[in-house]
Order: structure tokens, then sequence, then C-alpha cells
């Protein structure tokens, strides 16, 4: 009898918790808009931001549940993840990024193959990711579609904020590791404009008000014209001066959005990606330096910064250890090698935000932006730093320190 | 022979290294890591070794050159207790246990790789070779020396004639149950209890042939090795990373006898307290995330802390190029994070590494007599900010960031690095490292 009212009881309060009231107060908040807020204080309610300003100016409510921190951002958005198709024990089973039957799939869903219970999400999440931009790997010339999701736990319907946002590309050496063809970087350009000028004529034939005209559904061209249209961006994977180059020709040739992943030698095309128009999701900067990226430079996220081009960090794809990679541990590093504190701030979060297309939702802390927050015990990017506390749309959902 | 080409080439680097006349460093907090940390402290090198260490107050002879070092940190050159810089691999397909193999061998010793350790801070490394076998060969202490021959750069152990150790390997690393390789745990621990018992009996038929030439046995180079194990002289290097496996590797150390560093250790968290009865020291890793293979899945960031909590000893190393010999420090402040002590970290990173190798004599710490190894950093060893400024190897500065040519090391860039990255396999299911 005793459980049973304990079981109500806890059902009664559970929807309650959901949409508490929270006042987060931090020593300093990175709102990332404007300069951080010295004793700042946010509001939470039903979810969402409610208001943010200095502790003098703003009174906490009665009831508001009160939580301290050292330091609070945003919540953190990893830019190019494979988390959820790539699993955590790297045996077959939990390997879902990449299919080989055929170097060009654009037709193969993330939202098919996302685990959302994949240990590594809530890994990531401990480390104070919030939302990922996740999906089909670097590998093939095209290997499928990305998605955008909450790393909260939940069903796919709850925590997939856009279930297909680009198209994942790569040129260089890895594709040619993968398949028999292309062996060479031409040919893999050749197969790829191939592929896009059968989808253009597939959509002109769609374009016909005599739907009778129209050709038989075909998958591959559906997510092609999709790119097409720019519904999709492409976002292709090219590290060596070449590939960049190659990505460059492709984009303009086809006119789809461009978005750059990886491109570990981008510090000799800066002016080039300005006038592009593209985007940049700046490989891992502990990434290893091997293979088409043997040439990256430590320095480069420093640099673009200095140069003003806006830019994304991201955990990438690993064969090996270590299976993911850290956003917050990534931007740190960068910071060792001149990247200022704001700017490695800005590369998780508001960047990102805005490269996803998120920044109403996402990427800083203003009013009406989804609670998502992350509460530190120190500098966010020091090494002996810790997430403490993790909200995702107003919910505590990590709550770490009490163990150390 | 190889004893006198060691000697010539030992005249060598002393005559190329050595210091007309002591240098003095000034204003630092020098961390000895033998004892406690000297604020404005002062350390003289001279012909290469450390030729004293203390407070503002040591005297500095009339004669040395006195460079001030105020603000920065100097720590003892560290100590990579595992690596895979300079190119090197060591057995091939064609066996699981390979004794006989040197990577000594197979290393170039002018690869620019070495440059990631300097710019790293690291002055002493033992290359291993492999990965994915049993016994994957003899391993090389190597001191980040201006090198042309690979004698340049060996760092002998307190033990004359010993320059490595003895790479093994359980657990799914070695596992692929195709031609030589073993296809179980079990298998695996058979067929190294085999090769030791030969040993033994080798052993015994030299012992017993005595003076009597025709009663030796025909030489055999992995059985001389093993001989070396047998004895003490040769350490063993076990990659492992189950607690299972841990106990595995320390049973069998227990049955022939040998003396063992276990390395990666990533549930060393969860026999912390079986390790340290054992008095088996264990050189750790840091990995960002668990996983990635399945010996790994447990892996966790407080495996230093707990170790230490037991009273074990402690070294890290870089794996490099799994983790990056730049970001050597990285590795140790991470464990901070998870309540290692500072101490116990610094440590972990120089003298504990080279009491693993056998050579905490020569290195490892700053102490009179000792080479003169050295890192100097901006600032606080485990924050995110510090930067390794300079290296130093025998009283040779071989690494300066405010030189460009080195700081190109530091950062990469285009076509700075000729090397390639000791990366197996990437890309597939049966990685082995």
């Amino acid at each position: 009898m005793k459980l049973f009212l304990y079981t109500i009881a806890v059902l009664i309060i559970l929807p309650i918790s959901t949409n508490a009231q929270i006042a987060i107060i931090g020593d300093t908040v990175y709102t990332m808009v404007g300069p951080p807020i010295a004793k700042g204080v946010i509001l939470i309610e039903n979810g969402l931001i409610k208001a943010v300003g200095k502790t003098a100016d703003i009174q906490i409510p009665k009831g508001y549940t009160v939580h301290r921190a050292k330091a609070v951002t945003p919540g953190l958005i990893d830019g190019r993840s494979v988390v959820g198709l790539s699993g955590k024990l790297n045996v077959s089973g939990d390997q879902q990024q990449l299919e080989k039957s055929s170097p060009i799939q654009p037709e193969l869903r993330a939202l098919d193959a996302y685990d959302s219970e994949e240990e590594l999400i809530s890994y990531l999440r401990t480390q104070g990711v919030t939302t990922i931009h996740t999906g089909h790997a670097p590998g093939a010339l095209i290997s499928g579609q990305t998605l955008i999701a909450k790393t909260k736990k939940g069903k796919l319907a709850d925590v997939i904020i856009n279930p297909a946002k680009m198209l994942a590309l790569t040129l260089g050496n890895d594709v040619s590791h993968n398949f028999s063809s292309p062996g060479t970087h031409a040919k893999g350009i050749a197969m790829l404009r191939d592929e896009l000028i059968k989808a253009q004529a597939y959509q002109l034939k769609k374009a016909d008000a005599d739907s009778t005209k129209w050709p038989e559904v075909n998958l591959k061209m559906e997510a092609l014209s999709q790119l097409l249209t720019g519904k999709f961006q492409g976002l292709i994977y090219a590290n060596t001066a070449v590939d960049i180059q190659s990505a460059f020709r492709l984009a303009k040739e086809f006119g789809f959005p461009l978005v750059l992943d990886g491109a570990a030698e981008i510090y000799l095309f800066t002016d080039e990606f300005k006038s592009s128009g593209a985007s940049l999701i700046l490989h891992p900067t502990m990434a290893r330096a091997s293979g088409d990226r043997k040439n990256l430079n430590l320095g480069t996220a420093a640099l673009l910064a200095a140069q003003g081009i806006p830019f994304s960090l991201q955990s990438g794809y690993e064969a090996y250890v270590p299976k993911t990679r850290v956003v917050r541990y990534e931007a740190a590093m960068a910071t060792a090698y001149g990247l200022s504190r704001m700017d490695a701030l800005k590369s998780m979060t508001i960047h990102p935000a805005k490269l996803l297309g998120l920044q109403d939702r996402l990427g800083s802390i203003e009013k009406g932006k989804d609670a998502d927050l992350v509460l530190y015990d120190g500098d966010p990017l020091e090494h002996l730093t810790h997430v403490c506390k993790v909200f995702i749309e107003g919910q505590l959902v990590e709550d770490l320190c009490v163990k150390k | 022979m190889r004893k006198a080409a060691l000697f010539v080439c030992f005249l060598f680097t002393l005559s190329a290294s050595a210091q007309e006349r002591p240098i003095a460093f000034t204003g630092a907090t020098i961390y000895p890591i033998s004892s406690s940390p000297i604020s404005n402290g002062v350390i003289i090198v001279h012909s290469g070794r450390i030729l004293a260490v203390g407070s503002e107050k040591l005297p500095i002879p009339a004669e040395a050159t006195i460079v001030n070092m105020k603000g920065k940190i100097i720590l003892p050159g560290l100590v990579d207790s595992h690596s895979h810089l300079g190119e090197g691999s060591g057995g091939d397909q064609s066996a699981a246990l390979n004794p006989d193999v040197r990577i000594f061998d197979a290393i170039d010793p002018m690869s620019d790789g070495f440059m990631r350790a300097l710019s790293g801070g690291i002055t002493s490394i033992n290359v291993m070779p492999g990965s994915g076998h049993l016994m994957s060969g003899q391993t090389v202490y190597l001191k980040m020396r201006k090198g042309k021959i690979i004698e340049d750069l060996l760092l002998e152990t307190r033990i004359p004639g010993i320059y490595g150790g003895m790479k093994m390997a359980n657990g799914t690393n070695s596992i692929r149950g195709s031609g030589p390789f073993p296809g179980t745990r079990a298998k695996s621990a058979a067929m190294v209890r085999e090769l030791f018992i030969k040993a033994q009996s080798y052993k015994t038929k030299i012992a017993d042939a005595g003076e009597d030439k025709s009663k030796m046995p025909p030489r055999d180079l992995g059985m001389d090795a093993l001989l070396e194990i047998l004895a003490g002289k040769r350490i063993v290097h076990f990659h492992s990373h189950t607690h299972y496996d841990i106990m595995t590797a320390i049973r069998l150390s227990k049955e022939f006898g040998f003396r063992i560093v276990l390395h990666h250790v990533s549930e060393g968290w969860r026999v912390a307290q079986e390790i340290a009865e054992a008095k088996v020291p264990c050189s750790i890793i840091h990995i960002d995330s668990p996983g990635g293979k399945l010996e790994a899945r447990y892996l966790s960031p407080t495996t230093g802390r707990e170790l230490e909590k037991a009273g074990v000893d402690v070294a890290f190393h870089t794996d490099d190029g799994i983790t990056d010999s730049r970001f050597f420090l990285r590795s140790a402040a991470l464990s901070v994070a998870e309540g290692m002590s500072r101490d116990k970290a610094l440590e972990a990173l120089t003298l504990a590494g080279a009491r693993m190798l056998d050579i905490d004599h020569r290195v490892g710490s700053l102490e009179v007599g000792k080479d003169a190894d050295f890192t100097i950093l901006s600032g606080d060893p485990f924050s995110v900010y510090t930067r390794i400024e300079q290296t130093w190897v025998e009283g040779e500065k071989r690494f300066d960031l405010s030189d460009p040519k080195d700081r190109a090391f530091s950062t990469g860039g285009l076509q700075v690095y000729r090397s390639a990255l000791h990366v197996h396999c990437f890309g597939h299911d049966d990685d082995h490292e």
C-alpha cells in the first residue's frame, strides 16, 4: 500500500518537475551574445529560458529551485558526429555509419539507423553536449544523410530535431580505401558529377506540369534533388588542398549549399572560403595527423578566428580509440594553440547553432531559447574543470559533481 | 663489437652536446620530483649532466652562463613508457610470439616524428614493436638526442647491455583465430606458458652444459631474449585492458618469475587492490571516451586515482600515435581532474616511467649527477593554457618554441612532418593496437 502511494506520488511529482521553475546562478555566465555576465542568473520555466541577467537586476521568484555554478554555458553542440550510428563497442553490429555496397548512396537516411539509446550519446551528454549533428560517416562519395538530435534520453520522436539535414560526401583517399572504384580523385569527381547531372534531368522531368510525364520515383534521385534545391546541404569531407578545391568547384557547378567537413588544409584557402559562401565544421583539434589530414595544423582554429571566419568544432568519426571525441576537449586544446576562450566557446555553441539553422532555439542563453545549459566548477575549457550539471529543455539530465 | 661501437658513439654524443661552460637556469619553479618543488630555484647543468639543483641561494660558478627563467616551470624531461615513434614495426603476421624480433633494427633514427616528443616535453621513450601479437618483440629505450644512427639514441638501463624490454599483450588484441594466432584467451595464455617452459628448459640445458660446449643447445635468438627476461634483466611490457586479462598477465609473471609492467590497464580501477598486492607497476593511457574495442569498453579516467589510492606505482604513456606526444601533459591533467594527486601525476610523467624502464638512475628526476634532461613550461603543468617552451636533452637545447622551425613541429602544418604516424588498420574491425 505504501509502495502504491509512493508510486502515485512519484507519478504526480514527475510531470511537475519537468515543468519545474529553476534558477541558475553562475559566477560567470557565457551567454554567447555580448560579453560574459559576472554574477549572472538564468530563470527557466517550461523548458525555456525565461530571463537572463545580473543577479542584481533579476529577482528570483518564490518557488524556484536554485542551482549554483562557477561557470555556465549554453548546452554544447557537436557540429559533426557519427554517434548513434557508430557505437561504443566497435563490433560489426554497432557500426552502422558506412555502407560499403556502393560509393554513392544519398538515399540512406540517418533516421533509419539512429540508436538513441547508444551509450556514446549518454557519454557525450555527461561531457556537456546537448545537441548533436550526426549520421553517416565520411568514407563514401556520398555515404548518406545526417540528422540533428538532442542527447536527452528518449524515443526517436522525442529527441530528433531535424531528421534529415545534410548529405555526407567525401573526397579523397578514404573513399578509395573503401571501394574498388573510384580509384582516383578525378574518377570520384566524375562519378559525382555524373549522378548530379542525372539528378538535374530527373528534376527537370518532375517539373513538368503533366505528372504522367514524371519519371518513376527513384530514391537516389530524390535525395540528390533535395541537394540541388538546397533543402539538403552538401557536407563535404575534404582535407587536402586538392580535395578542398574540388569541393568548392563541385558546389559551384551544381549550386548547392556547401558545408566543409574536416578541411585540414583550409589554412591555404581562407580567401576562397570567404567568397564561397560555404560553412565550416573544422576537424577535431586532436585529430590524428595522418592520411589526408597529415598536414593539419593545431593553430588553424586560431587562424580562422583571427580572419573572422566562423567555424564549428566536431567530434568527427573515429574508427578506433577514442570511439568518439568530445568537443569541449577539442575546443580547449585549440585555445592552447592560440584560440581565445570566447571563440572556443562559440565554436561549440552559437556557431554550430547558426550552421545547423537552429539559432532561434539553441546556441546562446537568451530569453525564449531552449533551456539547454551546462554548469561547470571552473573555466569551461580547463583540463581540471568538471561538467557538473547538464540541463536539457529545463530538465536536469546530468548531476555529476556529487560523485567527485 | 657492439659495445665498442656504442662506446665510440657515446664519446661522440658527449663531445657534441657538452657545454664548454656550465649553464645556470634561475628564477623558475623547479619540480625535481625526487624532492619538494623549489620556487625561485636554480638548476646548473654541465657536460650533459646536472651539476646542482637548489634554491636561489645555490652558489653559481663564476664561469656559468646564467639564463633567467623567471615565472617558468621546470620539470624533468618527461618519460614516455610506451610509444611507437620512429616508424618501426616489430613482428609480422608469421608468428604470434616474436621474442627474437628487435624494434631496434627497424627504427629510423632521423625520423622527424621524434620532434613530436620533444615539443611535448618528452626526452626518453620506450619504443614498442607491434601490435597485435602475444609477444611483438623487443622494445628499445631511446633518448631524444640528435642522432644519425640508432646507437646515437640508445638509452642503457641499470643492467649493462640491456636497452629495452619485451612487448607482450593479451586480451582481444592478439586474438585473431587464424594462422599462428590464438582464437581464445585461454589459448593465448597456454601459448605463452609453452614458450616460457621451453625457455626454462633452454636455460637448464645451458647450465647443465657448463664448460662443455658440445652439450650446449644450438643458439636460439628468441630463447636468448627470454633468458634475459627469466634473469630479471629484461622487463616485460604487457598490454592488458580488462580486469581478468590483467590478472592473467600477473599470474603468468608470477609463474615464471618475470618482471612485468602492465600497460594501458583500462580496468585497473576494478582490480587496483589486487595489482597493489602483486606489486606490479602500471603504465596507463588517457583515452577521451570508452570503447573503440571490446577490451576498452569499461575504461575509466579514474584508474590513475584508484591505482594511486591502492599504492600502485603509476606512470602515463602516449602510445603515440594513439595519443599525440605533444599532448602528454594533458593525459596526466585529466587524471588529476578525476582525483589523482598532482604530485603523483607529475611523478607518473617522469620518475615512475623511468623506474618502469630501469633507467631511473639516469633520468626522471632533477638530481645531481643525472642527465640534464628537462622541459621548461610557461605555467602550471596541468593547465590547458600552458605551453612547452623548451626541451633540453643532456644539456643540449633540442626544442625551442621561439624558433620558427621548432614551433612548426609543435603545431604541424603544410609539409611540416615527413614521418608517418603509427596508425594500424584504422577503419577496420581488426584493429590491433
